[in-house]
């Protein structure tokens, strides 16, 4: 764990630098609470009370799948579920987040498997250095959960908010529309009647 | 909501139990989506002492029509996400406009109507469309409760008229039969701060026309010349439309002129303010052709 003040270590955007307070849960602002991650309880005991979600998560819990690059919310990079909304995590105080269900990229799919969208993403190379890649597997599961069919457009306003410095998007974009053709065709497969009624086979 | 640290930081579940509670602590910051609050704190720029979460207090969530007058009621943590939702988008459209400008996804499920106000950033994209609405802030905390027109709300750069103690309870909006239109100018589609935005607001009860102005002043300003020519050139006995006469051109450019005339901009890294004057007419005069035409 970092001890070091942000003025100390300014490039390092690995290292959530916000100040690590020793384990006594005497001081005054210093907090001890339960957080729901992944379906899992963790206790925090003694975390200083300013604590961000992002920095709980990848500094006290070992879970580094959401990263830290700006810790203002510009990024993304950070992104979880809390109570099903995405967020930026860096963004949450950790010690109101008791009795919310929290998610990170660790707890999409099922265990070690990858998701669709994981595969997508490797498969079209939308992974380059893949210092954004959690944070857009997150966006995009939320997107393809409220919009089985986002258009071009929609992909784009919906990771807007998830910077990338090494792809140009546009294969993340083929990414997110091969896991919705995917899912769709896989839809009309498991109900032909119904999807049939709407539109052509294989159409989608 | 029990903590350890009780006094530093709570989750109330009530506002009767938020606001007594402030009332014991003004000192005590309130965090709604944490999109400003949390920034600062991460940056070391702001260490408060102690915190109180909004999450929990379910008066100040969502929206409501009260059923006595008829106009909208806006809780102060409504969400930009929520302002963006089809019942409200319908009847709000100038604020969901500009709650679409709002930063990104993230930020919008997060970012909350009361922050933005109490922040009272000059670039607050809701603040130039809520005082176009005519809208009126009401102040909730333990002495009572007061409401404070948006444009008194808003007393300077980052300045309010909250109290240590106040909360933003809600914000009234009076509904009137209007048209609506917010524009704003950044360096992308998303996640930008304003350069400049405009919101034309359309009232057919009263046949009048109503334009404030965001990030070219201190607070945002309205366009009065502006509105009192944009009253005389609509056709009211026609709902409000531009005559589509000769004279049309001529009448939106003085608009643009005047709205220009009415911004106080300042340079600064995100734009010159030659650039922000000349924009604000240009973003105003495109409002008013849509809502108008
Ligand atoms: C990446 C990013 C992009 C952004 N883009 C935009 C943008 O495009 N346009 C824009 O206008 N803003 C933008 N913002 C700023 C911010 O999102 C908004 O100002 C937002 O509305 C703040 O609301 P919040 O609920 O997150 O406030 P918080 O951060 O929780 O609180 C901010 C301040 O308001 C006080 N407060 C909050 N709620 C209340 C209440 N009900 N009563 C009294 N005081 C209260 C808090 O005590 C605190 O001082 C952006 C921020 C980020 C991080
Ligand atoms: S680290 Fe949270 S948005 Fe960049
Ligand atoms: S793959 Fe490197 S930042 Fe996106």
């Amino acid at each position: 764990m970092t001890t070091a003040g942000r003025a100390d270590q300014p490039d390092q955007p690995d290292q959530p630098d916000q100040p690590d307070q020793p384990d006594q849960a005497d001081q005054p602002d210093q907090c001890s609470y339960t957080l729901s991650v992944n379906g899992q309880e963790h206790e925090l005991r003694g975390a200083w009370m300013g604590e961000s979600l992002l920095y709980v998560l990848r500094n006290r819990l070992g879970l580094p799948g959401a990263k830290n690059a700006c810790e203002q919310g510009e990024c993304g990079s950070c992104s979880v579920l809390v109570d099903g909304e995405l967020v930026c995590s860096c963004l949450v105080l950790a010690a109101t987040a008791g009795g919310r269900e929290i998610v990170t990229v660790e707890g999409l799919g099922a265990g070690e498997r990858f998701t669709d969208v994981q595969v997508a993403f490797t498969e079209t190379g939308a992974v380059q250095c893949g210092f954004c890649t959690p944070g857009l597997i997150v966006t995009v599961h939320d997107l393809l959960e409220r919009n089985p069919r986002p258009s071009e457009l929609e992909i784009r306003e919906a990771i807007s908010g998830n910077l990338c410095r090494c792809t140009g998007y546009g294969r993340i974009l083929e990414a997110v529309e091969t896991v919705r053709d995917a899912r769709l065709a896989a839809a009309s497969r498991a109900a032909p009647v119904a999807a049939g009624a709407t539109r052509q086979e294989g159409a989608g | 909501m029990s903590y350890d640290c009780a006094v530093s930081v709570r989750v109330p579940d009530s506002l009767e139990e938020l606001v007594t509670g402030l009332a014991a602590d003004p000192g005590c910051e309130l965090l709604a989506g944490g999109t400003d609050l949390m920034v600062e704190i991460n940056f070391g720029r702001r260490r408060p002492a102690s915190i109180m979460s909004l999450s929990r207090v379910t008066e100040l969530k969502g929206w409501s029509e009260d059923a006595a007058t008829g106009e909208l009621v806006l809780g102060g943590a409504l969400t930009y996400t929520e302002m963006l939702q089809p019942d409200l988008a319908g009847r709000l459209p100038a604020l969901a406009q500009a709650a679409r400008t709002v930063g990104s996804p993230q930020i919008r499920n997060a970012g909350t109507l009361g922050g933005n106000l109490a922040t009272a950033s000059p670039a607050g994209d809701t603040l130039p469309v809520l005082v176009a609405l005519d809208a009126v802030v009401v102040v909730e905390s333990a002495d009572g409760r007061r409401e404070v027109p948006v444009g008194d709300f808003v007393t300077g750069a980052k300045r309010t008229a909250l109290r240590p103690h106040d909360v933003v309870h809600s914000v009234r909006v009076p509904t009137r039969r209007t048209r609506q239109e917010f524009l704003k100018v950044g360096t992308r589609n998303a996640m930008v701060i304003a350069v400049c935005s405009a919101a034309v607001v359309v009232d057919l009860d009263s046949c009048s026309v109503r334009v404030a102005l965001g990030s070219v002043g201190p607070v945002p300003l309205r366009a009065h010349e502006a509105e009192e020519l944009a009253g005389e050139v609509l056709d009211w006995d026609a709902g409000g439309v531009l005559a589509g006469d000769a004279h049309r051109d001529g009448a939106l450019e003085r608009f643009a002129g005047l709205v220009s005339a009415a911004s106080r901009p300042i340079d600064d890294h995100r734009s010159t303010a030659a650039y922000r004057r000349h924009a604000v007419g240009v973003c105003a005069r495109r409002a008013l052709e849509r809502v108008a035409a």
